[in-house]
């Protein structure tokens, strides 16, 4: 394929992915209470007013609680079942295995109602626990993804040569695998923050009207009146997201995460 | 070592916390909203455990087929969209060098992980009359006034699209990835163009890729609930909407479970053909 065409076209995909960002980034800045673009007039007063007023300040730390803890949770969960499933070859392993990544296989709204018959069930509906919990476990899929190929990473001889040489299994595991797994549990733990931190549809199920989270304040600040702050919180979580991700680029292996084989021979 | 089945329950106790886990939060939830799908419902939003088909009976209505219907077509048809352009695009990037493709692939995991709303917002901005592309158009002269080209049903494909797109990308890069570049290579030693190598080496070796890759997408953006209400006007609103407007707003539990079981009915067996198609015979390509 001729290269002038190919970067026409990769040109316009970066655009087209870009361009979004750019117009919300230019709409952060307006200086009048209006979503003009290119806007008129600067002023940094809608971050100003993301940092001060509390009707923003708790959503945003609603999600960066329910985030934090909930891909804890993830992790938690994912850790020993990607390691189990490495150690050992048995059919209901596999079928756990299936079982944490069909929330991200089924559409998220059956997962969500499903959730939320839960939460009404026990009585622990519109709680903040209710979030974390149903995150917790709806996004274990991308560390036990991340993980399990971390584990397949590691070689077999290296674990063996430690247990020849007389260490028991619990040594093994904290000395040998552990911290060869460690970047992978780092980058899964990333992945299931960010995208937590913007998932919408369980969040408002579970406890959409007492937790609001960010997405949910921003979808009813869409619905109820517009307002530049939309603008300069969706600009502050697209940085976070690119941050993470590109601290993962930068010091993890992004190809062979994202189930490249062997990226490093180019 | 490694591979050996476990030799004593003992050597179980990894798996005991993720399963009881993944057992109370995500089968009994599950089990549950089955459950409710059969309940009876009392007027004021509240049910009572009964075995009766009226929620599913309460399904066969015109609105619901209609819904049913729409949502299967533009996710199917932005599902094309996207394994079009992503598949090319995916290709592109797995033959950069490995610094550039970590570039690209940061732009593509940054925008993935967009909230919905946030993508929604975004080209409501861009669609718009006041701080749209339209607006461009006039100072360029090609048209006299700024229009606004949301809501409708193109402002919904196109938002549908930029949302799965890196999701496309990301289901496509491994397989593309582990192509072996000597099979290219050697349709062009023979005398192949270009693009006849592409289309008759490289999709035609990953034919079953590009099929999966096709039905992954298309549950994926079955699944939109924002967009539709952001960038469509409200016949264009997907089986989610429904669902949820049905379960929060009506208080109709049973109706909503009825439905999300029947739509969850059509997602597996959309996952079953991939898993079958993912099977199939395919030209070794690792």
């Amino acid at each position: 394929m001729s290269k002038t065409l190919r970067n026409i076209f990769l040109g316009l995909m970066a655009l087209l992915m870009g361009g979004p960002l750019v117009v919300v980034c230019g709409v952060s800045l307006n200086a009048k209470k209006r979503l003009f673009f290119p806007p008129e007039g600067l002023s940094l007063r809608w971050y100003m007013e993301l940092l001060t007023e509390n009707s923003w300040l708790i959503p945003v730390k609603n999600s960066l609680t329910i985030a934090f803890t909930s891909s804890l949770l993830a992790l938690s969960i994912a850790l020993p079942l990607a390691y189990f499933l490495w150690r050992y070859r048995v059919f209901y392993a596999r079928v756990l295995f299936t079982l944490g990544i069909s929330p991200f296989i089924l559409p998220p709204v059956i997962t969500a109602l499903g959730f939320l018959s839960f939460w009404v069930t026990i009585g622990l509906y519109g709680q903040i626990y209710a979030t974390i919990i149903s995150h917790g476990v709806f996004f274990v899929t991308l560390p036990l993804v991340t993980i399990s190929l971390g584990f397949e990473s590691i070689d077999h001889e290296i674990v063996e040569a430690a247990e020849t040489m007389g260490a028991n299994p619990g040594t093994v595991f904290r000395t040998v695998i552990f911290p060869m797994v460690r970047p992978y549990m780092i980058s899964g733990y990333a992945f299931a923050f960010v995208l937590s931190l913007n998932e919408y549809i369980v969040a408002y199920m579970v406890a959409g009207f007492t937790v609001e989270t960010l997405p949910i304040k921003i979808f009813n600040a869409l619905r109820y009146g517009y307002t530049p702050v939309m603008a300069a919180v969706t600009v502050v979580f697209v940085l976070l997201a690119a941050l993470i991700f590109g601290l993962i680029g930068r010091f993890g292996d992004l190809p062979k995460l994202l189930g490249a084989l062997n990226p490093e021979e180019k | 070592m490694i591979g050996e089945k476990p030799k004593d329950l003992r050597a179980h106790l990894p798996l005991a916390y993720p399963a009881l886990m993944l057992a109370i939060f995500f089968i009994v939830p599950f089990g549950l909203m089955a459950a409710v799908s059969f309940f009876h419902r009392q007027p004021g939003g509240f049910y009572i455990p009964a075995f009766e088909l009226a929620n599913y009976q309460n399904l066969y209505t015109a609105l619901f087929g209609r819904t049913l219907v729409f949502s299967l077509f533009i996710a199917g048809l932005s599902a094309a969209v996207c394994v079009c352009i992503g598949f090319p695009f995916t290709y592109f990037i797995t033959r950069m060098k490995r610094r550039s493709q970590v570039v690209w692939l940061v732009l593509l995991m940054s925008v993935l992980s967009l909230s919905e709303v946030i993508i929604g917002f975004a080209w409501s901005l861009l669609l718009s009359r006041t701080a749209g592309l339209s607006n461009l158009l006039v100072w360029i002269g090609l048209i006299e006034r700024p229009v606004a080209w949301y809501p409708g049903f193109a402002a919904l494909l196109f938002g549908i699209c930029y949302l799965a797109f890196p999701y496309t990308v990301l289901v496509l890069y491994p397989p593309l990835s582990r192509l072996d570049p000597a099979l290219p290579e050697a349709a062009q030693t023979l005398g192949a163009s270009p693009l006849r190598t592409f289309f008759t080496v490289v999709v035609g070796s990953l034919r079953n890729a590009i099929v999966a890759a096709f039905v992954m997408v298309f549950v994926f953006t079955l699944g939109a609930y924002l967009l539709p209400q952001i960038l469509g006007r409200p016949r264009h609103w997907t089986l989610s909407v429904l669902i949820t407007d049905a379960a929060i707003y009506q208080t109709n539990m049973p109706l909503a479970a009825a439905m999300a079981i029947f739509f969850m009915a059509v997602s597996l067996v959309l996952v079953a053909i991939t898993m079958t198609v993912g099977k199939g015979k395919n030209i070794k390509t690792a």
